[in-house]
């Protein structure tokens, strides 16, 4: 046999390796033919050639196995078990970059699933590996990395902690100033995902100066970046009012709100979530938003979406009215109550309409003005019929009927009042009757029309028990009023009526 | 002598009654002694009194002087309290006075303004007005460019359909497709037809073979911020082919052919050594269409 013949059928082999792993690869990027490939026992197949002499081969394994292993956790598991992590791992250090991308790529898959694999990945030593990937020139090897570490850290405050130990962060900020969109939004997602957990990692990301850098990018046009920027900074500033104001100093405001109005409506949806969390701290950060105009966009935002959307504005403006009473009165001239009446009348998820009804609560509850103003919206029906639904969720009625008792505590609006007054349960109508028992016997015009409107009667028709707080009530609204008006309308009257009728001799 | 005698017998007949005279009253000696003592011990008692009354009076005396003075001294000292407690109670309550209108003014002023609480709060509705105006221009703005970018990539592939479809302009024999004789006027892809040259279109396929590793194949390039993370590698993996000139230079391939022409030429001369030579020039035409088969 010539040298050529020899040469020949290693040559062959070689092409015949490469057909079978770029073959799988293809068929491993449509999802029916996975389970098929696994069961004809892929993975083992794929495990030497990643070990092949020829790097493309090698590569092309690589990712065909990252696609397997994306697609489905018990595939991920059998990659973890299989013992493929350390070998990808220590060639991921050595080889090129086309293989790191195809390492990272596997990495990123295995991760994403659970907080085990993730961990698995983490043990065998692939955090550091990635770390180094950073250091590439490559950006789709540091894009990889980057998109792998993200996955990582995004299960629990463990695995970000052990990806910022392994000093990823500066190298992420890094990458953060890179000029590849696509490096960028996942920079911005992997500190985003690192952050969420606890202060003290988003302390960390603050030290190496990531909010300044994700503050420029804020007027970028690109939506996606968008997105995952308002995610970073919101994540970053829920922790604590330190790390908010500085979110704040970096000057986003004016910018942010303008972002408000952006076509992708999950940028729009970050940007309120961005400012509900910098509005829960505190009174002052509170003001200085709202006096950069943000209460009309958020109102204006809240009425464009429908959904889950809208539950970042909703709750901001609660916690913006839940401050101080000036804050909640901004709120209300911002028309901020007819918008969550439409929101209440609009959604049909509980979560949503029991933030609705806080945020209403914290609305109404400061003082006699703010109740009103929730009155006149007829919004106390409303939450009174929520209360009384058997199908709300428990979370749901525990809030409606608390927001209700707050704001009836408050509330002096005697024709806001007069509705409660029929289908109320005793717990919430001795609270109205209270409320009207301090407002009556000071207005004649509000006991005029409480009498003319029927309020009255149903006063009378109301049962309570002699010495309970309701009877103490219904006798001070009855000592507001003339005897023969209150006789006049106490029930079984015309039979009483009737009765001295009958028992009246003419003298 | 009978003086003496006299005397004596004077003396002896008066001195029974001498002695009777001088005992006359030892019968009642002992009682006149008892009230001699009782009296005497009254009159002592007396003298005593009087000294003692005398001295009561004198201590009565001297108390009350000291007494009033005292009780004066302290009289003194209360009323002097008592007008000091009386000023600072009137004081404090001018004190009460002015710090109540202070603190009232001050309240009402600077921490529960209510001219402030108001502008503000109208301040706050302004603000609310002019962002939203802001925000409606800026929307405008956007949705202009958008449309603008828009209709510039919808006239874009006009004309690239137009560059394609140059064989349906009309000619003067036969009017084309979009100059049917029943229209009034030309259709606009008629005009757009006449208006575009003609352009020799340019095969994309070969563009990627000739490609160096490592950059994106233009047939899947679009524009670079609507790429998602980490297409441009999988993208790459697309082209596996590409994959094996890894090992190899970027002219492999022309190297190749040089080589091989160089061999062919090489074993044509030798054979042209040994046969004779009017056989050349078809052979050497065979081998040029051979080479050009290879290429």
């Amino acid at each position: 046999m010539s040298q050529r013949q020899i040469i020949q059928v290693f040559e062959q082999y070689q092409k015949s390796r490469m057909q079978f792993v770029q073959t799988v690869a293809d068929l491993a990027s449509r999802p029916i033919n996975i389970e098929i490939l696994q069961n004809a026992g892929v993975m083992s197949m794929l495990r030497p050639l990643l070990l092949d002499v020829v790097p493309s081969i090698q590569q092309t394994a690589a990712l065909a196995l990252g696609r397997l292993a994306d697609h489905s956790d018990d595939l991920a598991e059998a990659v973890v078990k299989e013992d493929i992590l350390p070998q990808l791992v220590q060639s991921l250090v050595s080889q090129n970059r086309f293989y790191k991308k195809a390492a990272a790529f596997v990495l990123r898959a295995v991760a994403k699933h659970s907080p085990e694999l993730a961990q698995a990945v983490v043990a065998c030593g692939g955090v550091g590996a990635l770390v180094l990937c950073l250091e590439e020139f490559d950006p789709g090897v540091k894009e990889a990395a980057t998109w792998a570490l993200g996955y990582i850290a995004r299960h629990n405050a463990m695995l970000s902690q052990s990806v910022v130990d392994a000093g990823a962060v500066p190298l992420l900020v890094l990458c953060l100033l890179e000029p590849e969109i696509a490096l960028k939004r996942i920079a911005a997602s992997t500190l985003s995902d690192i952050c969420k957990h606890t202060p003290e990692l988003a302390q960390t990301v603050v030290d190496t100066g990531a909010i300044a850098h994700l503050a420029q990018m804020i007027l970028n046009p690109d939506a996606k970046l968008k997105r995952q920027v308002f995610s970073a900074l919101s994540q970053i500033s829920k922790h604590s009012v330190s790390l908010a104001e500085m979110v704040i100093e970096a000057e986003i405001f004016p910018a942010a709100l303008a972002s408000l109005r952006d076509q992708d409506e999950y940028v729009r949806k970050n940007v309120a979530t961005l400012m509900r969390e910098v509005v829960k701290h505190s009174p002052e950060l509170s003001q200085l938003i709202i006096n950069y105009g943000a209460l009309s966009g958020v109102i204006d935002y809240v009425n464009d979406c429908r959904g889950n959307l809208r539950l970042p504005g909703i709750m901001m403006l609660g916690y913006v009215a839940a401050h101080s009473e000036t804050l909640a009165m901004a709120v209300i001239i911002s028309k901020g109550v007819p918008q969550l009446g439409l929101c209440l009348a609009e959604e049909s998820e509980h979560h949503i309409k029991a933030a609705t009804v806080w945020s209403i609560g914290q609305i109404g509850h400061h003082t006699p003005e703010h109740a009103k103003a929730v009155a006149t919206a007829h919004l106390l029906p409303k939450l009174l019929e929520l209360y009384m639904d058997a199908s709300s969720s428990e979370d749901l009625q525990a809030k409606s009927k608390k927001a209700l008792k707050s704001i009836l505590q408050k509330c002096t609006h005697v024709p806001g009042l007069e509705p409660l007054l029929y289908d109320a349960p005793s717990n919430i109508l001795k609270h109205v009757v209270c409320q009207f028992s301090k407002v009556l016997p000071h207005d004649s015009k509000a006991r005029r029309l409480f009498v003319t409107s029927g309020g009255l009667k149903k006063v009378q028709e109301i049962e309570a028990e002699p010495g309970s707080a309701l009877q103490e009530h219904i006798n001070a609204i009855n000592g507001c009023f003339p005897e023969e008006l209150v006789r006049y309308y106490t029930p079984g009257y015309s039979e009483a009526l009737l009765e001295r009728l009958d028992n009246y001799q003419s003298a | 002598d009978m003086v003496e005698l006299l005397k004596i017998g004077s003396e002896i007949t008066e001195f029974p009654k001498e002695l009777f005279y001088r005992n006359r009253f030892e019968d009642t000696r002992q009682r006149e002694n008892q009230v001699a003592t009782q009296i005497q011990s009254w009159f002592r008692a007396c003298k005593v009194r009087a000294y003692l009354s005398h001295l009561h009076k004198k201590a009565i005396i001297i108390q009350k002087i000291w007494r009033g003075f005292t009780a004066r001294a302290r009289v003194r000292q209360m009323v002097k309290a008592a007008y000091f407690i009386m000023k600072m109670n009137f004081y404090e309550e001018m004190a009460v006075r002015i710090q109540r209108r202070w603190r009232g003014f001050f309240q009402r002023k600077y921490i529960h303004n209510f001219y402030a609480r108001k502008s503000y709060l109208e301040g706050v509705a302004i603000k609310n007005i002019l962002v939203r105006r802001k925000l409606d221009k800026l929307n405008e703005v956007q949705k202009r460019e958008r449309d603008c970018r828009a209709m510039v990539k919808e006239q874009e592939g006009k004309v690239y359909q137009a560059q394609r479809l140059h064989h349906l302009m009309s000619t003067k024999q036969c009017p084309g497709v979009f100059n049917s004789p029943f229209r009034q006027a030309p259709h606009e892809m008629e005009l757009l037809l006449r208006q575009v040259k003609y352009q020799v279109p340019t095969r994309l396929a070969p563009r990627g073979r000739v490609r160096p590793q490592g950059t994106p194949s233009p047939t899947n390039s679009r524009t670079c911020c609507s790429r998602e993370p980490g297409e441009v590698w999988e993208q790459q993996v697309q082209c596996p082919d590409l994959m094996l000139s890894l090992q190899t230079s970027y002219t492999y391939l022309e190297e190749a052919q040089n080589q091989l022409q160089q061999q062919e030429t090489v074993r044509v001369r030798t054979e042209t050594h040994t046969v004779c030579t009017h056989n050349d020039t078809p052979t050497h035409k065979i081998m040029l269409q051979k080479s050009y088969h290879i290429h």
